[in-house]
């Protein structure tokens, strides 16, 4: 169940660190800025990437089976589950059968999605995420709060605190280098202990049946070589065409994400390691409702970059983690309403509707759009608070009948300064907590217009 | 040519003085402009809560009053963006609509493009703010957004350029959102004050003295946080400037 006001409140409640988190995440905006301005093309590249996806969810079914069928040529095992059990048993299965307790896995959002970690841990398969952000909140035992800076969330000297406890180094030494080395260190030991590698999955290309993995750390490509057996996880959305169009999302992803050209390892598997195995799992858990909706299904669409994250002047003031949902931001809202209205009906409402969002987006979902369409879904099935509901079914009223909107309106600026302040900003003005209500003029516009405003004109 | 004025409903009760600008504004022009004095509320504050069912005859209502005119003219972005984007669904193509849609504009937006205004004959002898509110911004393009990649215009700076002695400062964000967001402003609170905040620091640090724009929703929200908190800045409607009624 999401409550972003009462999260956010916490949050921005310790203003240096929401001011910290907000200028660290508008850094990053800022680098995609400029990365997006050197290419000329840049609008053009959005509005290319855009169609070939809306082109490929309309014909997925076709595009999935041919993957499957080329993916299969190459040596390659697909595997589909409809929800995230279906793909957590799947995986577990693969574990079982090659007698795996201890598997590396780099960043997948659709693991996180199914809950898988857990899954396996329970069953005593111990995981460890190679990210190394994954792996900082995975040593915090704290969910990611950004789908590409999964620790963003945390200060040097927090994820030093935590280091020194789980990875027993110096204490009260927060230099990012010594860190990352001894991080490192610890991982190294891990890819060569696994019995398996998990990958997400960016881009599934159905012409060669292979799957496209990109990161800037290296570490998928390290957990999918050593071990014999790769499992690598996909929604069903992460399809397209042909190779090709490949070079298009590229170029697109990095740029938006952090502002880099390009990510430092993009990687191509095509087949299983020698002597090895190589399974992709196909998950839907819930994805094709989006398809049939012609409000939402442009969701779909998205290629995780976070972008709409990073400009979000709501995201970067209450944190990921307020969202309460595995994809925080824009792009998590309608997700999350989407799939759960019910739990997750405040997250349509964590907005402002500024648009900006839309804007990034290298894929051009209508981000802000959608979340206008949900709060009128959430009220059409009745969803809203009773409070809300009624004062705006009033309003409306009033608002019918002018002479009554004015009454209303001069009784209203007669009244307030009349009132005490107490009265006036007691805790049921929540405009007034922080806020100074307007100077109440003596005469409306309407009023002044009336009273001889018209004659001069 | 005959223009209807539209006035959002809160800034005929709370801010006449900008709205008589408006009027100034046009009538400096010489244009034939008409109050219809029946005239209430778009309905965007239901809408943006998810109650576009109470919209529906609040949207009859407005494009019945305003259907005959050649323009309608607005010194807001948003309730302008919520007549032309967010009213379809409550008319079946209706040609009365259609009309509507079509002729209603923001007011800059009327001067820049319809009027093609060259020349204010008005002074401001002051360093100013300009707060790209986001309808206006991003819905009705008076400015080319930060975020694409295409060739730079802003329509609000070319007209305050008329104004002599005017001088705009460069914020650090050129088009970050204020966090007022109509109810958002109340129900998260906390987020929309810390937006209004950084947004206000922006424009002190950037040397403004008047925060100026053409959303007075915006500006309410942002001068109630400006006078409970004493800061050294002061909100006025784009208008009010180019009414030449700020000096
Ligand atoms: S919705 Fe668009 S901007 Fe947001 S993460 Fe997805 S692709 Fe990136």
């Amino acid at each position: 169940m999401s409550n972003h006001p009462q999260e956010a409140a916490k949050f921005v409640a310790n203003d240096e660190r929401m001011h910290w988190h907000d200028k660290a995440l508008w850094f990053v905006r800022e680098k995609r800025d400029l990365a997006s301005k050197s290419i000329p093309e840049w609008e053009e590249l959005r509005s290319v990437a855009s169609e070939i996806k809306t082109h490929t969810l309309s014909k997925l079914d076709y595009y999935l089976e041919e993957f499957e069928k080329n993916a299969t040529q190459k040596g390659i095992t697909v595997h589909w589950a409809k929800d995230a059990l279906e793909h957590n048993e799947i995986v577990y299965s693969l574990l079982e059968k090659n007698k795996v307790s201890k598997i590396v896995k780099s960043k997948s959002m659709l693991t996180e999605e199914c809950h898988l970690n857990p899954y396996l841990e329970e069953r005593n398969i111990e995981v460890i995420d190679t990210d190394l952000g994954e792996r900082i909140v995975q040593l915090r035992n704290e969910p990611p709060s950004h789908i590409v800076l999964p620790a963003i969330h945390l200060k040097k000297s927090e994820v030093s605190e935590t280091f020194v406890e789980k990875l027993g180094t110096e204490k009260g030494n927060d230099d990012p280098t010594y860190l990352t080395r001894a991080a490192r260190a610890s991982l190294r030991e891990d890819f060569l202990d696994a019995g398996a590698g998990l990958t997400g999955v960016n881009f599934a290309i159905a012409q060669t049946g292979g799957v496209v993995v990109c990161t800037n750390e290296g570490n998928a490509d390290m957990g999918a070589s050593l071990p014999k057996l790769h499992i690598a996880s996909m929604g069903i959305e992460k399809i397209i065409p042909k190779l090709e169009h490949l070079g298009v999302f590229t170029r697109l992803l990095a740029k938006s994400a952090t502002g880099q050209p390009i990510t430092s390892y993009t990687t191509h598997f095509h087949a299983p390691v020698v002597d090895g195995e190589m399974h992709i799992v196909i998950v839907d858990n819930q994805r094709t409702p989006f398809l049939a909706s012609k409000d939402y299904n442009k969701a779909l669409a998205c290629i995780r970059c976070g972008a709409c994250m990073n400009t979000c002047p709501v995201y970067r003031r209450s944190g990921g983690h307020s969202y309460g949902y595995v994809i925080p931001g824009p792009i998590g809202s309608t997700l999350g309403n989407f799939k759960d209205p019910k739990a997750n009906k405040t997250l349509p409402f964590a907005c402002t509707l500024c648009g900006s969002c839309t804007n990034v987006c290298p894929v051009k979902i209508d981000l802000d759009t959608q979340l206008y369409t949900h709060r009128q879904d959430l009220g059409a099935q009745g969803l809203l608070s009773k409070q809300k509901t009624i004062s705006m079914k009033i309003t409306a009223k009033l608002m019918q009948h002018p002479k009554l909107f004015d009454f209303f309106g001069k009784t209203i600026r007669k009244l307030v300064p009349m009132l005490p302040k107490s009265i006036v900003y007691s805790k049921y003005n929540i405009w007034g907590q922080t806020r100074d209500l307007p100077k109440m003029p003596k005469n409306s516009f309407k009023e002044l217009y009336k009273q001889g405003l018209k004659d001069e004109l | 040519m005959k223009i209807g004025l539209f006035i959002p409903c809160f800034m005929n009760e709370l801010y006449p003085e900008a709205c008589v600008s408006t009027l100034n504004v046009l009538k400096n022009l010489d244009l034939d402009v008409d109050y219809p004095l029946n005239q209430t509320c778009c309905g965007q504050a239901m809408a943006n809560s998810g109650c576009s069912n109470e919209v529906k005859d609040l949207a009859h209502r407005f494009v019945d009053i305003f259907k005959e005119y050649d323009y309608i003219v607005a010194p807001t972005g948003s309730c302008v963006t919520m007549v032309k984007d967010h009213y379809a669904p409550f008319f079946n193509d209706d040609p009365a609509y259609n009309k509507v849609k079509n002729s209603i504009y923001e007011i800059c937006e009327f001067l820049h493009d319809v009027i093609q205004v060259k020349e204010f004959n008005v002074s401001f002898k002051h360093k100013v703010g300009l707060h790209n509110s986001c309808h206006a911004h991003r819905a009705l393009n008076l400015a080319t957004p930060s975020e694409l990649n295409i060739n730079y215009n802003s329509k609000l700076k070319n007209l305050l350029g008329m104004v002599k002695g005017l001088e705009l400062v460069t914020l650090q964000r050129e088009d970050e959102c204020c966090g007022f967001g109509g109810t958002f402003s109340v129900t998260e609170p906390d987020i929309s004050t810390a937006m209004g905040k950084d947004r206000i620091s922006d424009h002190i640090n950037s040397g403004a003295e008047i925060m100026t724009g053409v959303d007075m929703s915006c500006l309410m929200h942002m001068e109630g946080l400006i006078n409970r908190d004493n800061k050294p800045i002061k909100v006025m409607h784009i208008t009010q400037i180019l009414a030449g009624e700020g000096e």
